[in-house]
């Protein structure tokens, strides 16, 4: 089963190493991980997705909790949360195939971030499962390039992870 | 200019002194020396160790008896190196230890200069926590930390790198009184429902058994653990971490569990109807004695919550350090007999308690131990290496205020004689014997030269069988032939010790024991003692 998980640490460097590392060495899977700043620069939100049994889930959060750097650790069920990855897509497209594909553009709200006389760089930011069907859309046109940022995820409704 | 103004160096030293600490224990080399040149004036004393694992190993033993954390101090690339397979020997007991390593100039990080590692990189899944100094104004704070971390929670190691230059740098020195880590907070009281709970179910048992692990020691919690024994008439085992945290000629002690454990102790964990797990991790070595555990209620009392529920399904976790929540519990609990159950189980030891039969031509190790015990003082330091001469001794020595060591977690070869150098300065009015094998000699003999210098009177006893023979004993177990276990050609151990000035004897008759040992442990220089086992003397049972 996935899992989102979400951590806050410390802002230094070789956090990333220290989580990274746990889940290397003790065998965790993990499916992405995506981290950026908060709105304390001392603190870093690592977000991670990962693949295990409730056993491997309880293990995972008990593990990172016993870094020092790690502040806090939370797994949220997957329908209280808001998930979003952001794709870049560079799909092979002649002049007549524009309108086509910015149709489907339209219909997925992607953006079209950039155009070449044979090229259509598309951009979709959501969750998981749409940009899955997205690339499938968009592979008959021929991907030339893709590129797919980790999940980021917040709890829908006025709860927050903040330290 | 304020006079606390001086180098970081000199602040590591400042610092070390404001921790209380007495003795560190290191190896020295360029990267380190500026720190070095700054110790050497202190009045803390550096033990000078003859390879930088036996530096931790002696931390290691010194931090167990002192419950404070050891210091080891190495140099970078290689010195470093050297230090992790102490390092992780100390992380998998959860001892704690400050490991100090210099570091090649921060302006050559990274680009594999002379005697360049990454240690904070290397040591990342043994350490606790680690730092690398950068900032000259961090020390203090830095230093504080570690030995907080290292000592507070889950005990384990903690690794502060240092570049050389910022070793040279100016700083404040300024030794904070309190920590305040926010992303680190252990629990130590225990949840007072979970306390309840605990107490209703040793009240609802008919067959209890306490199984006590090595997280006694490190809580401080052996008068607790007698109390509770005593008052509710549990019946109690020891992991081998766990080993003399609890009097073992005590009524209701039945010995070590696991796969090299003791059958009473075996049998009580899989006849209980109720397992206390205190402080004890339960590692593989361990578990396999617990075989159907379905219909009993096991509580796990632990500092470190990762570890409840690991390897064990547990019915009642209880999260905390283990002296307060004993403390809580004795609060709530009242007297108990079950006389029917330590019945049962009395008569399990003594049924299959066997006397060690004298060998001809060599020495029985477990009578040899036996013969020790009838000499050793009451409070006597005990340390074990690694392979069978680690299982006899566990199995047949006998601690009353004792304490018996070894490096339980990683079965580390080479730890039973730094680690009584360290146990000894800890406590140089006890007496401090190792026991090793003729295979871990050699991977720690070098040793004996610390012990001189310093004028540490540790005594050693090797066991020799020309064999590295707990790896013997599994190929002939599970692959009918003998590979690479053959260890002739190893050296005249006696002759080895005369080499270092060190008396020693050799015991090749049980009917010698009594008077070697008698001579060893009344001199007050290291000893060695020599003694020829059978070659075929097993240790799995
Ligand atoms: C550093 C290290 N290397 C290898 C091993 C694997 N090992 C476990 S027991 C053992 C044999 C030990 O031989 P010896 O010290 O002679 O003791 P004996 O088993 O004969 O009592 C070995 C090689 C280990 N535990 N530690």
């Amino acid at each position: 089963m996935k899992h989102t998980i979400s951590v806050l640490v410390e802002n230094h460097a070789g956090v990333l190493a220290r989580v990274a590392g746990l889940f290397a060495r003790r065998a965790y899977n993990i499916d992405s991980l995506a981290v950026g700043v908060t709105a304390d620069e001392n603190v870093s939100r690592i977000t991670i997705v990962a693949d295990g049994d409730d056993y491997i889930l309880e293990q995972i959060l008990k593990q990172l909790n016993k870094l020092i750097d790690v502040i806090k650790v939370r797994a949220v069920n997957e329908s209280e949360l808001l998930t979003r990855e952001l794709v870049l897509v560079k799909v092979n497209c002649t002049p007549a195939q524009r309108s086509e594909l910015i149709s489907i553009a339209k219909i997925t709200e992607a953006k079209i971030s950039d155009i070449s006389l044979n090229t259509i760089t598309l951009e979709l930011s959501d969750y998981s499962n749409k940009i899955k069907t997205f690339e499938e859309l968009l592979r008959p046109y021929g991907i030339k390039e893709i590129v797919r940022t980790g999940t980021v995820a917040i709890q829908r409704g006025s709860a927050s992870l903040t330290i | 200019m304020s006079e606390n103004i001086m180098t970081v160096a000199r602040a590591m030293v400042e610092c070390l002194k404001a921790e209380g600490v007495k003795h560190v224990f290191g190896y020295p080399g360029a990267a380190i020396c500026p720190f070095y040149d700054e110790l050497i004036s202190s009045d803390i004393e550096h033990i000078l160790v003859r390879h930088e694992v036996n530096g931790g190993h002696a931390a290691s033993g010194y931090a167990r008896m002192t419950g404070k954390a050891g210091v080891c101090i190495a140099t970078s690339g290689p010195g470093a190196l050297n230090l992790i397979t102490a390092i992780a020997t100390a992380y998998m007991d959860s001892i704690p230890i400050v490991a100090i390593t210099g570091q090649v100039n921060s302006d050559q990080i990274g680009r594999d200069v002379f005697q360049e590692a990454d240690i904070t990189g290397s040591a990342e899944p043994f350490v606790k926590h680690s730092y690398i100094v950068k900032d000259p104004s961090s020390i203090c704070d830095i230093i504080k930390k570690a030995f907080y971390i290292a000592e507070t929670g889950r005990p384990g190691p903690v690794l502060i790198d240092v570049p050389m230059d910022v070793q040279d740098m100016e700083c404040e020195f300024f030794y904070p009184e309190k920590v305040e880590i926010r992303s680190y907070k252990p629990t130590t009281e225990g949840n007072k429902l979970q306390i309840k709970r605990v107490a209703d179910a040793i009240l609802k048992a008919d067959r209890p058994l306490i199984c006590a692990g090595g997280g006694v020691f490190l809580s401080g919690a052996k008068d607790e653990l007698k109390q509770l024994v005593h008052i509710c008439n549990i019946p109690v085992i020891n992991t081998m971490m766990g080993l003399s945290n609890i009097d073992m000629s005590d009524e209701l002690y039945f010995g070590m569990m696991g796969m090299h454990g003791v059958k009473a102790a075996n049998y009580a964990v899989s006849h209980c109807d109720l397992l206390i797990l205190l402080g004890a991790r339960m590692g593989d070595r361990a578990v396999v004695a617990l075989k159907d555990l379905k219909n009993t209620t096991i509580i796990h009392i632990d500092i470190d919550p990762a570890e409840i529920g690991k390897n064990v399904e547990v019915t009642t976790p209880v999260v905390g350090d283990i002296k307060k929540i004993l403390t809580q519990l004795l609060a709530v609990i009242r007297e108990e007999k079950h006389t029917e159950w330590i019945n049962e189980l009395s008569e399990i030891r003594s049924s299959s308690e066997t006397v060690p039969e004298t060998r001809k031509d060599a020495v029985n190790p477990k009578q040899f131990i036996q013969t020790l015990n009838s000499h050793i003082e009451k409070d006597a330091v005990i340390v074990a290496d690694v392979g069978s001469n680690q299982i006899w001794t566990a199995n047949n020595i006998r601690l009353t205020e004792g304490r018996f060591l070894t490096a339980g977690g990683m079965g580390t070869m080479g730890y039973s004689l730094p680690a009584a150098i360290g146990a000894k300065k800890a406590c140089p009015d006890r007496q401090v014997v190792a026991l090793c094998g003729d295979g871990s000699m050699q991977m720690q003999f070098m040793e004996l030269a610390t012990a001189v210098q310093h004028g540490i009177n540790v005594k050693l006893v090797v066991f020799v069988n020309n064999y590295l023979g707990m790896v013997r004993e599994l190929q002939d177990k599970l692959y009918s032939r003998q590979i690479a276990v053959d260890i002739t050609g190893s050296p005249c151990f006696d002759m080895i010790a005369q080499a270092y000035g060190i008396k020693a004897e050799n015991v090749t008759d049980i009917s010698q024991a009594d008077q070697a040992i008698r001579n060893m442990l009344s001199s007050d220089r290291p000893y060695l003692l020599q003694v020829f086992v059978d070659k075929e003397e097993k240790s799995i049972i």
